[in-house]
């Protein structure tokens, strides 16, 4: 595969939904270091004006992976998983997300370009999360896939 | 043992080449990435198979680069609430080894409005005692 295909630019990608969890939250935040009860305590949250647990910044592309199969959209345009690197990421935010919410993830695929004569492809992949009619965050990919390997 | 965290920020005390307080994390070991796995939900095997990372071309596995993204996320909620966060932005520059010892850092760019809101850009960078830099990007954060 040296090159990906572009007609899939505007392909929109199916939904995820994650009803967050304080377990979950918890053990991101142990992942991640996280100390500040803040994010683990339900009364240090509540203490600090947060109706339960919020999900820190980054969390919110977890989401991302609450289906069956999180990677065969990068599979259906050819690429090895294990070949792909993820190369920025984006995150707008509108609300902050909170333990028991139910959020829904929907996303497309904004570009394809490649760089360096084909042998690096980008993809581009425009997310939006919603809690009901609230949009809570926009989110902006880029994974980076070698070409011109096997 | 937790560290202290420090004093909320003064907006009217803050300017262009103000530094947020570094933030050191512990090095990253292969229950972390084992634990950011589970907790982030990427189960991609070149972060927690050294068989898979192999087979892949890898010497070892490496950290998922949203590890070092949550670690900057993590500077910036030490330093402001959550809810005064408006955007994270980063690129990856560079793969972060197993073992490796990132460091946090962010520098105040800009100050400007925004709407009815005062906002700082913050440059922020994750580098390796090796003086590699393993990411860099941009917040924006209200400041009142």
């Amino acid at each position: 595969m040296s090159t990906i295909d572009t007609s899939a630019i505007g392909r929109e990608l199916p939904e995820a939904s994650m009803l967050v969890e304080r377990g979950r939250l918890r053990l991101f935040c142990k992942a991640i270091g996280e100390t500040d009860p803040v994010y683990t305590d339900v009364d240090a949250a509540r203490a600090a004006g947060h109706p339960d647990l919020p999900a820190p910044p980054t969390f919110l592309c977890a989401i991302q992976h609450e289906r069956d199969n999180p990677f065969d959209w990068l599979n259906e345009l050819g690429s090895d998983l294990t070949q792909v690197l993820h190369g920025e990421q984006h995150f707008t935010y509108h609300a902050l997300a909170y333990a028991g919410d139910r959020l829904v993830l929907s996303s497309r695929i904004a570009d394809i370009y490649q760089r360096k004569g084909g042998a690096l492809n980008f993809i581009v992949r425009n997310s939006i999360v919603r809690r009901g009619e609230t949009t809570v965050a926009e989110l902006k990919d880029i994974v980076v896939i070698p070409g011109g390997h096997q | 043992m937790t560290p202290p965290m420090p004093t909320p920020i003064d907006a009217a005390q803050l300017s262009v080449g103000t530094e947020l307080p570094p933030l050191r994390v512990e090095p990253i070991s292969r229950t972390t990435l084992a634990l950011f796995a589970g907790g982030a939900g990427d189960h991609n095997p070149v972060h927690v198979d050294i068989d898979a990372a192999r087979a892949a071309g890898y010497d070892d596995v490496f950290a998922h680069g949203m590890l070092s993204m949550a670690y900057l996320g993590r500077l910036l909620t030490r330093w402001v609430p959550q809810q005064r966060i408006r955007s994270l932005q980063t690129r990856f520059v560079a793969v972060t080894p197993v073992g490796a010892h990132p460091e946090c850092r962010g520098t105040v760019t800009a100050i400007d409005r925004a709407g009815d809101e005062t906002v700082a850009t913050i440059s922020l960078q994750v580098t390796l005692p090796d003086g590699t830099t393993t990411l860099t990007g941009q917040a924006r954060v209200a400041l009142a």
